[in-house]
């Protein structure tokens, strides 16, 4: 049966959806500009975007794989080649800055075997690592994954950590890990190194770290309602008194 | 007090912890202080045989780049697995060089171009060779005198023979510690045998069976007890009686040492430091004390 008219074909929808979204930019005012190919299909845009406004300016339009665009979400990874280089690179589209002749694809989602654990159920060692997550010990040390790693972190050292039980390493080093998954689409071993890392960062949360004794002793201040009267003051207050009270405050050195 | 850098490996971190911790005090105990090697990373586990691969000596070589960037051109290691495997790929390292320029290539984030000099140390033969088992005896607090210890070889610090750390077919460098330490050897047919290694983890009754016939053997010839540097012959020959029982009844258990135990007992040091908590078949109080 033939469609009405009036109803939008689902091309004409895709074509829609795929519209420029950057505005305000005139093209007569952009001095460089390079060639880069997204999925293969060549671009000419301004030299000084990152490759996530460059897709912009070419075309796309981001439904997902873009979150902070501040380079702390880990959401749009991309991978790239630069003309005449054999090194595939990694990089967050949000932080790289194109460049003439780069080849690229997002990495918007990286498929990982995520288990479900209690913590609380588990042994401080090494066993809950390996159990969850048997495929460290395939780890080659071929230190593909920090290659890979955005963050610059050395992603190898931190499974190599979780593989002898060092919680304590494994959190330090595991810190700053953003969740991009472009270590785990390089891994030869297969290995889910930011789901690893989570891993260890919990149970040493929850075992290695010292309980902080000022906690305790806020609890205690707040049990014995030590701050009711000073809230109830500002739930009561007025915009004006409220603003007045957030000028004078008191602040922490940054 | 001398210093010398120190692979451990993951599981003297890990399941043999009481390895570590009595080589930590053993090697004090005598002057030296084992320097951790920073950033170490697993050995490799078992050396790769196969002609054309090269991913898996990555683990070995990166591990001797950490020696030489501690500023170190000698490293010493107790688990006979990691010592063969570092052992073995820096041989292949040595003697084939389009092999390590590869090897040097895949790894160019490293800052240091490794050329094959890094020598590896199996703690028996630094003991041997750097300490000396007159030395030894003479630190010696309480000999073991009567007490008869067969020691188990293994395959991995026998074989190959370009990485052994003693005559392979005829070894003696256990027998001499044994000596050293007021204590007796007790030679069996089954000191250079397979523990069966990684058929312990799908299928233990091979293992078993192999645990039943090395112990029995060694108590034919009047063992007290069995001497180890391997983690995984340990595993399988301590832990593995559990299973050697309910096969065979008539299974006799043993206990089985690491030989850093044995030393840490003649040397006199605590029992936080010999750690038999972690070993399955703890000694006999009466056979250990009798014995000091
Ligand atoms: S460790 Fe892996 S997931 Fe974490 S930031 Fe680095 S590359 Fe991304
Ligand atoms: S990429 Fe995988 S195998 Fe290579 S070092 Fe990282 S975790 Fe190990």
């Amino acid at each position: 049966m033939a469609k009405k008219k009036t109803e939008k074909s689902v091309m004409d929808r895709i074509a829609e959806a795929n519209k420029p979204v950057t505005t305000g930019v005139d093209e007569k005012d952009i001095k460089q500009w390079v060639m880069i190919y997204i999925m293969g299909r060549g671009y000419k845009v301004p030299a000084d975007l990152t490759i996530l406004t460059a897709m912009e300016f070419a075309g796309y339009r981001f439904v997902r794989g873009v979150g902070c665009r501040q380079g702390f979400c880990g959401a749009c990874g991309t991978v790239y080649r630069k003309a005449g280089e054999y090194k595939l690179q990694t990089g967050l589209a949000c932080q790289t800055r194109v460049e003439d002749g780069m080849y690229l694809v997002q990495i918007p989602f990286s498929p990982a075997k995520k288990p479900i654990y209690n913590i609380q159920k588990e042994p401080y060692d090494v066993s809950v690592l390996l159990k969850y997550f048997p495929e460290i010990a395939r780890c080659v040390s071929c230190n593909t994954c920090s290659k890979a790693c955005p963050q610059d972190i050395e992603t190898m050292d931190y499974i190599q950590c979780a593989l002898r039980g060092d919680f304590e390493e494994l959190a330090e080093i595991s810190f700053d890990c953003i969740r991009c998954g472009l270590c785990a689409m390089r891994c030869p071993a297969e290995i889910v190194q930011y789901n690893v890392g989570q891993l260890g960062r919990r149970m040493y949360g929850r075992y290695g770290l010292k309980k902080p004794e000022h906690l305790k002793v806020r609890i205690k201040e707040l049990e014995a309602k030590k701050f009711d009267k000073e809230l109830d003051v500002l739930e009561k207050a007025s915009k004006e008194k409220l603003v007045e009270l957030y000028a004078a405050r008191v602040r922490e050195k940054d | 007090m001398q210093k010398i850098a120190y692979y451990p490996g993951c599981t003297m971190k890990t399941t043999a912890k009481n390895f570590e911790d009595s080589a930590i005090a053993v090697f004090k105990k005598l002057g030296i202080e084992l320097v951790e090697i920073p950033r170490w990373n697993c050995c490799g586990t078992v050396y790769s045989l196969t002609s054309d691969d090269l991913m898996h000596h990555l683990a070995p070589i990166r591990n001797l780049i950490r020696v030489k960037e501690m500023g170190c051109d000698k490293v010493v290691t107790f688990c006979s697995m990691c010592y063969n495997t570092l052992k073995q790929s820096n041989l292949r390292f040595q003697q084939n060089e389009e092999e390590r320029q590869k090897i040097n290539d895949f790894m160019y984030r490293e800052e240091l171009n490794y050329e094959g000099d890094v020598e590896i140390v199996q703690a028996l033969e630094f003991l041997r060779d750097s300490v000396g088992f007159k030395k030894i005896a003479e630190k010696v607090k309480n000999p073991l005198n009567g007490l008869k210890v067969a020691p188990y070889y293994g395959c991995l610090l026998l074989r190959p023979k370009e990485a052994s750390i003693d005559n392979p077919e005829d070894p003696s460098i256990v027998e001499d510690l044994i000596k050293s330490l007021g204590a007796e050897p007790v030679d069996f047919p089954y000191k250079n045998e397979c523990c069966m290694s990684y058929l312990t983890v799908n299928h233990k009754d091979i293992v078993a069976e192999r645990t039943f016939n090395i112990i029995k053997s060694a108590g034919k010839f009047g063992a007290d007890m069995i001497l180890t540097s391997c983690p995984l012959c340990e595993y399988n020959l301590d832990a593995r009686q559990r299973e050697a029982l309910e096969k065979f009844p008539d299974h006799l258990s043993m206990p089985v040492l690491y030989f850093t135990q044995l030393m840490a007992m003649a040397l006199g040091l605590d029992d936080k430091d010999i750690r038999f908590d972690l070993n399955y078949i703890k000694p006999d109080d009466k056979l250990i004390k009798s014995n000091i």
